[in-house]
């Protein structure tokens, strides 16, 4: 179904910008769609399908992203993570960000973005590091060039153009991938990152995962814009959307406009139209502000069941290929939990680590004291085992039955 | 020194070459930023300029003149106006290589970007244990006493004092003002510059070549400049109280130990250069020399730096105390209208009638015996 405006767009991300038009800064009509929701091949005039090659590792990831979810999910369950924001639904967005970025590139994920985390290549324990509880991050940013996760909503998008504009000042061949939800677009960090990206013409491209809701408040509470991506016309940046569970879609426009900034051609803002499919985190009730007719409405649009079935359909995908991707989730599933079933003690002492550089004579004082604390607890440990040994003074003489009476 | 462009308009080549081999001179505490701003970015291609207004126009007091000219709109650049925008891209770009030195045009003004400041510029190296680093600047034009209308005269500084992960620096000198903005740029943290704007126009006779030669010498070897962040100063030396102050306050300190010499009573002035590091040894020695102390600061007083400097020195010097620890800050009141904001600042009187009330045995000048005891009214 196609909203016709009477007027024929005259670009897209894969094609010509700067036209000063802005026809060719607005999205399409409706989200674009490659497979739709049954598997079937999708024909789009600006948008090709993706190699068969590319479905298939995005396929792969996808399978692994959800058991990374429904694992997280059991691991909150059994007390290991403090929470999960899952992405259950989302996969094919955290699957398609990474996998249109190259080594040279960065990502800039928000809290609920673990998955598309680790399919960047980060280290699942590292990236759960965050929702464990040990520290506020577990990875080393510049080894993957993934900054942060970030939890204040839109923070982070300007410090993606931040990292775009030293790049391009620097001449590196780098593009940020910046990833946000619907209702970071309410922020004014949202609106300042898209203005500067604009006004610097730096290759950052802003990635909108639309799941419907912030919390519990729901799109149309949010936003009364035509879509999230008409946004980027008052920025004079093209904006488009996109079916948020086909991963083709998915793939097929992330990829012209991370090309399309790779080649100087500018900002771009990207929506993808998804749904979360779980709450918010562990510690959110949905049933209060959606209803299960609407979630059981979504079900049908999952992102790996069309792929699979456009994979199959292609005899690109069988039962044997189906197992070793599951036993490979599987795989990485058990490693998590074996790495989250190691009881991590972080170092107190660490508290004072990475506050400055050169110590202040105030945190060396506060570290003493701490320190003191730690070996009182130490003796007090220490003395409770020798009483327990029945040798309270330590001197190896058994303890006198009568002298605590 | 970097060699100079040819077509560097005639003002940027004087800040360039200003006390190159001259020896003293007189300079404004603006001129000493701004060849402080041109010195480090002579010195450091990854440090760049930008903010409101930085550009062609030299910053609204002209701290970041000539700068656009002598190194290009790379370096020194006009911004879109948001405080939170401009904050936030440092942060990404002090990431990814540069260093920052962007500036808040004014204090009250930089709020929007508060939460860049403080939840991610603050704690950036600590989330990531360290392997990020920010190393940038945030100028603040800050303080009041020019009178400025509404959001123009805030002392802000409590707040950046307050988030650990920040390092806040308050000069209150012409040389300072050249040697801590350099220091400061050297950081690897960020760091939090508050620039009084009523001394903006002050002048001293300082050698900048000198201060240059020590600040050059630092950065070669990778040791602090001396006199650097961290340090306090002791700005004059006294044997009977101390007074404490930062920033805007010291002059005023100053003014008062002046005229509390006219009336026998010798006031030590101790300028604290940096809020955060603060320089516990400096405070603690001088008071523990004169026993008495009282700490000035236009900010208002309640839950401000002052009383943290009261509480410190109260813990920390007790038994050399012949008295409470007293303040003498802004009233707890929103910075006032131009008309008003004489009566809000604390002034020479308002700290002598302070150091009046350290429980002196004897006035000044009198016999013994003559004097309040500590139980009766001091004044």
């Amino acid at each position: 179904m196609t909203i016709s405006t009477g007027r024929t767009r005259q670009a897209s991300f894969g094609a010509e910008s700067g036209s000063g038009s802005t026809d060719a800064l607005l999205p399409s009509d409706v989200p674009v769609q490659l497979l739709d929701a049954g598997g079937a091949a999708r024909q789009d005039s600006r948008y090709a399908m993706p190699a068969d090659d590319m479905l298939l590792d995005a396929y792969a990831r996808l399978v692994a992203g959800r058991r990374i979810n429904d694992q997280a999910n059991a691991l909150v369950r059994q007390g290991r993570l403090a929470v999960y924001p899952s992405s259950h639904g989302q996969e094919a967005c955290q699957v398609a960000a990474a996998a249109v970025l190259q080594t040279q590139d960065w990502l800039f994920p928000t809290y609920r973005d673990s998955v598309a985390v680790m399919s960047r290549g980060v280290d699942p324990l590292q990236v759960l590091t965050l929702l464990r509880g040990d520290w506020h991050s577990g990875y080393d940013p510049y080894e993957h060039r993934v900054a942060p996760q970030a939890t204040p909503l839109a923070t982070q998008l300007l410090h993606a153009v931040g990292v775009a504009h030293a790049a391009k000042l620097k001449g590196e061949d780098t593009v940020v991938l910046a990833l946000c939800g619907d209702g970071a677009t309410s922020e004014g960090d949202f609106h300042e990152a898209l203005n500067f990206a604009a006004v610097f013409h730096v290759p950052v491209v802003f990635f909108i995962q639309n799941n419907e809701y912030a919390i519990s408040v729901p799109l149309k509470n949010q936003s009364v814009a035509p879509s999230l991506a008409h946004k980027a016309i008052g920025y004079g940046m093209p904006g488009e959307r996109v079916d948020g569970n086909d991963v083709a879609a998915l793939l097929s426009v992330l990829g012209a406009a991370v090309l399309r900034a790779r080649e100087g051609g500018g900002p771009a803002l990207v929506e993808a139209h998804t749904y979360r499919m779980q709450a918010h985190t562990n510690a959110d009730d949905a049933t209060r502000y959606r209803s299960a007719e609407e979630v059981q409405d979504w079900l049908p649009r999952d992102p790996l069941a069309r792929t699979r079935s456009y994979l199959r359909g292609r005899g690109l995908l069988d039962d044997a290929r189906e197992d070793e991707l599951a036993a490979a989730a599987e795989a990485l599933a058990a490693a998590m939990r074996e790495g989250l079933n190691a009881d991590v003690e972080p170092d107190p002492l660490a508290l004072f680590e990475h506050v400055y550089t050169r110590r202040t004579p105030q945190l060396a004082e506060q570290s003493e004291l701490l320190r003191g604390e730690l070996q009182r607890d130490e003796e007090e440990r220490d003395a409770l085992v020798r009483n327990a040994a029945g040798d309270p003074d330590g001197t190896g003489n058994p303890a006198d039955p009568g002298a605590s009476r | 020194m970097a060699a100079t462009p040819t077509d560097t308009p005639p003002q940027a080549r004087e800040i360039a070459d200003a006390g190159s081999e001259s020896g003293p001179e007189t300079l404004t505490f603006a001129k000493a930023l701004n060849a402080a701003l041109a010195d480090e970015m002579a010195a450091d291609p990854t440090v760049v300029v930008f903010g409101e207004d930085v550009g062609p126009l030299g910053g609204v007091f002209r701290i970041t003149d000539g700068l656009t000219a002598r190194f290009g709109t790379d370096r020194c650049f006009d911004t879109p106006l948001a405080e939170s925008g401009i904050m936030g891209m440092a942060v990404g770009m002090a990431m990814n290589g540069l260093r920052p030195v962007v500036e808040m045009q004014f204090d009250a003004f930089a709020y929007p970007a508060f939460e860049q400041v403080v939840s991610h510029v603050a704690k950036m190296s600590n989330r990531t244990k360290g392997k990020v680093k920010l190393p940038l600047v945030i100028r603040i034009p800050y303080a009041g006493g020019i009178g400025g209308v509404e959001h123009h005269s805030d002392s802000s500084e409590a707040y950046y004092a307050h988030t650990p992960g920040l390092t806040v620096v308050a000069p209150a000198t012409v040389a300072d003002a050249y040697t801590l903005l350099r220091d400061a740029i050297r950081l690897k943290d960020p760091v939090v510059f508050l620039e009084p704007k009523k001394l903006y126009w002050s002048k001293e006779t300082v050698d900048l070549a000198v201060l240059r030669r020590a600040a050059d010498e630092a950065l070669r070897t990778g040791r602090q400049v001396p006199g650097g962040i961290g340090t306090a100063a002791v700005a004059r030396t006294g044997t009977d109280a101390t007074l404490v102050a930062y920033g805007p306050s010291v002059s005023t300190a100053l003014a008062a130990a002046a005229a509390a010499e006219a009336e026998g009573r010798s006031l030590e002035v101790i300028d604290l250069r940096s809020i955060v590091p603060y320089d516990d040894a400096a405070v603690d020695a001088s008071v523990r020399r004169t026993g008495r102390a009282v700490v000035i600061s236009e900010a208002p007083g309640f839950a401000s730096v002052a009383s943290e400097i009261v509480a410190r020195i109260q813990e920390r010097c007790f038994h050399s105390l012949a008295a409470p620890v007293l303040r003498v800050t802004g009233f707890d009141v929103p910075y006032p209208a131009p008309k008003l904001e004489h009566w809000f600042l604390p002034g020479v009187d308002r700290i002598l009638d302070a150091v009046d009330e350290l429980q002196w045995e004897e006035p000044p000048g009198s016999g013994a015996g003559a004097g309040t005891s500590a139980s009766e009214d001091p004044r």
